[in-house]
């Protein structure tokens, strides 16, 4: 492939896995390059994307530092409401990072390959999610310095956590699944690191992505044992996904608060979780693929299976909403079906219904192939999902809290500007952490993509065509 | 294990091991790679290695390499992380701390399986990792194949194969006559 010096351009649209015609070193050149240019030459989205992330990053500092001198009188939480926007946060949150886990564990198991382009920056996208969410609890709990209670170390009081309670499972299941998340991602960068080393010609990033990469060069040795890491390290994580997500259902589970209660909820949870994370992979992924030209790599086969899984796993949540309502009905428990009608009819109905149009109407275009192949819908879309499943665990938290079993307890809620700071500042977070993320590595396995290619240019024929695989099948990804 | 650790010169009998590291191969194909790898298995070379930008399946056995054990250590520590998190959580309910909460029992170890089982994962995952890390001897900030000339395509789109200078079979001339025969982009010594 001739690749121009600056703009990489000659993108195609393409349905297959990657467009025909990609060699190794191409693929190098288009991932890397963008990357290896000097930061002064950083596009100018590039900037205006991290100055947004980072003046957000400010404000939920500005926020953070208010609610250590203040305490968390700051926020509208209450007595009945006790759990609030930092429940709901971390909940959304820690729901977004799953489909990471998801396309990078769980894919590779089935053998989807086009999990390969997309796994990256997906992994990334778990990670600082899962920053995001851990943060939500801890800044919740009055006196955040002290987070290392949670954990059983020991300490001069002879005390332990309390095994039993599922707030500490969550402490295990969320610190598992950030530490594992974090060796995944990093182990998958150790090949790519090192190709950035010994493409970058400057002494900084040498030692930079020199330092990073160990010392790896390659050896197949190296590999087999690389490849059976990795295997493994997937084969993990797989489980741990699903339990991450079951763990913080029984959270509200194992509660006997109606409409916390409910056996449904650890597999509802999981559900709506690769439902906001594929929303979020496309909400980053569109403009990725766009501002650095990865057309080739993320094709339209990526947009539209990503559209599909979200697509499929939104209407699982949508029954999961209907479901609730129904057993809730057929339970015949008092308390059960007036929290169904509450959450209808209720003084937060608006909540109720805003989350069954996004989460149930405006996912109904997916049908068509036309708007899951339309990056602009898709967009739009997964936007609209976000905030959807952002109001799901509104309406499961404090909603569920405003009414409990004694009328004389009830009360309301109302979220103050600090709720509101929090939670747009942890997205600031999230997006300074991408910003440098996708200016300092690569967001596409380049390593993994050669071996798709290697594949491409196998199947196509048979002989050994090293810079060029003029490809004009449509479908050999198939298998 | 090919570990290139084991390359010490003391032990080798050949002259040329004090200085060279082996001859390196370069190839532009995975499939010449491997091709070159089972001619060299073939001829009865066993100190060798390969060095490719991404894994070429059967690259290993055409090296003539043993299959990694690293799956038996990572089902090892993960029992082991499971057993120690249920034996802690065991430890602090029943024995060190028993707290009677509504009469239930002190060990009532469904509420430890959540644990249980992310413990499981971590240290199996963990080592499964580092384990992988620490086998390859990584990080090892120098090795001696770096000094092979256009090297740094190895992680681009070129293929290398090495025959170590510790290798019973090496011999300079021979050794070179032997890769030449293969059709390289070219043949390099190394030094040490």
């Amino acid at each position: 492939m001739a690749v121009q010096p600056r703009r990489v351009r000659g993108v195609q649209e393409t349905n297959r896995v990657i467009a025909p015609g990609q060699t190794y070193g191409g693929v190098d050149d288009t991932v890397n390059r963008p990357i290896l240019r000097n930061l002064t030459r950083a596009p100018r989205w590039w900037f205006l994307g991290f100055a947004v992330g980072f003046a957000l990053l400010m404000l939920w500092l500005y926020t953070v530092v208010t609610l250590i001198i203040r305490g968390t009188g700051i926020f509208g939480n209450n007595i009945p409401v006790a759990w609030a926007f930092p429940i709901i946060n971390f909940v959304w949150w820690i729901g977004i990072g799953h489909a990471g886990t998801l396309i990078s564990a769980i894919l590779l198991l089935f053998r989807q390959d086009w999990r390969t382009s997309i796994n990256r920056f997906a992994e990334a996208m778990t990670l600082f999610a899962v920053v995001c969410a851990g943060l939500g609890p801890i800044l919740h709990l009055g006196r955040p310095w002290l987070f290392y209670w949670l954990f059983p170390y020991p300490n001069t009081y002879g005390l332990w956590p309390q095994f039993r309670s599922p707030l500490d499972w969550d402490v295990f299941a969320i610190s598992t699944y950030a530490t594992v998340s974090a060796l995944f991602w990093f182990i998958g960068l150790v090949p790519d690191l090192a190709t950035m080393r010994d493409k970058a010609t400057h002494p900084f990033p040498r030692l930079f992505y020199g330092s990073l990469a160990l010392g790896w060069r390659g050896s197949a040795k190296h590999w087999q044992r690389y490849q059976r890491a990795y295997l493994l390290l997937a084969a993990l994580s797989t489980p741990l996904v699903l339990s991450v997500h079951s763990t913080i259902a029984m959270d509200f589970a194992v509660a006997q608060l109606p409409g916390w209660n409910n056996t449904i909820a650890p597999p509802y949870f999981v559900a709506g979780a690769v439902y906001a994370g594929f929303a979020m992979v496309l909400i980053l992924g569109i403009p990725l693929r766009r501002a650095f030209g990865l057309e080739n790599l993320i094709t339209k086969k990526h947009l539209d299976n990503c559209a599909k899984v979200m697509f499929a796993t939104g209407m699982i949540v949508l029954y999961g909403y209907v479901i609730e309502l129904f057993i809730a009905w057929y339970s015949g428990v008092e308390y059960e079906r007036f929290m169904a009608y509450n959450r209808v009819f209720g003084d937060y109905a608006w909540a109720f219904w805003a989350l069954i149009f996004c989460n149930g109407l405006a996912i109904q275009p997916l049908w068509f192939k036309a708007v899951r192949q339309s990056t602009a819908a898709l967009f739009l879309i997964a936007l609209v999902v976000s905030v959807g499943m952002w109001l799901e665990r509104y309406v499961i938290v404090a909603i569920t809290l405003t009414r409990d079993f004694l009328p004389s307890s009830w009360g309301n809620y109302y979220p103050t500007v600090f709720d509101w700071s929090l939670f747009i500042g942890s997205i600031g977070l999230f997006l300074s952490l991408w910003f440098v993320f996708i200016r300092l590595l690569p967001s596409i396995a380049t390593s993994e993509i050669k071996e798709l290619v290697h594949h491409d240019m196998h199947s196509s024929h048979g002989t050994h065509a090293t810079n060029e695989s003029p490809l004009n099948r449509t479908e050999p990804e198939a298998g | 294990m090919a570990t290139h650790t084991a390359t010490d010169p003391a032990t080798n009998t050949a002259p040329e091991a004090d200085t060279t590291y082996g001859l390196v191969a370069e190839f532009d194909t995975p499939e010449a790679v491997i091709d070159a790898a089972n001619h060299a298995r073939e001829a009865g070379y066993k100190k060798m290695d390969a060095y490719t930008p991404f894994p070429v399946t059967g690259l290993d056995e055409a090296l003539g390499m043993e299959n990694t054990r690293l799956g038996w250590v990572v089902l090892l520590m993960g029992i082991t992380g499971g057993l120690a998190a249920f034996a802690m959580q065991y430890y602090a309910q029943v024995i060190h701390y028993p707290l009677n909460i509504g009469g239930k029992p002190l060990n009532s170890w469904p509420n430890y399986i959540i644990i249980t089982f992310e413990c499981t994962i971590l240290f199996a995952a963990f080592t499964a990792g580092l384990f992988m890390l620490a086998r390859n001897g990584l990080p090892q900030p120098y090795h001696p194949i770096f000094n092979t000339p256009n090297f740094g395509a190895a992680t681009r789109d070129h293929f290398f194969l090495c025959i170590e200078a510790a290798d019973a079979n090496f011999d300079m001339q021979k050794t070179r006559g032997f890769l030449e025969g293969l059709s390289p982009l070219r043949v390099s010594e190394v030094e040490v």
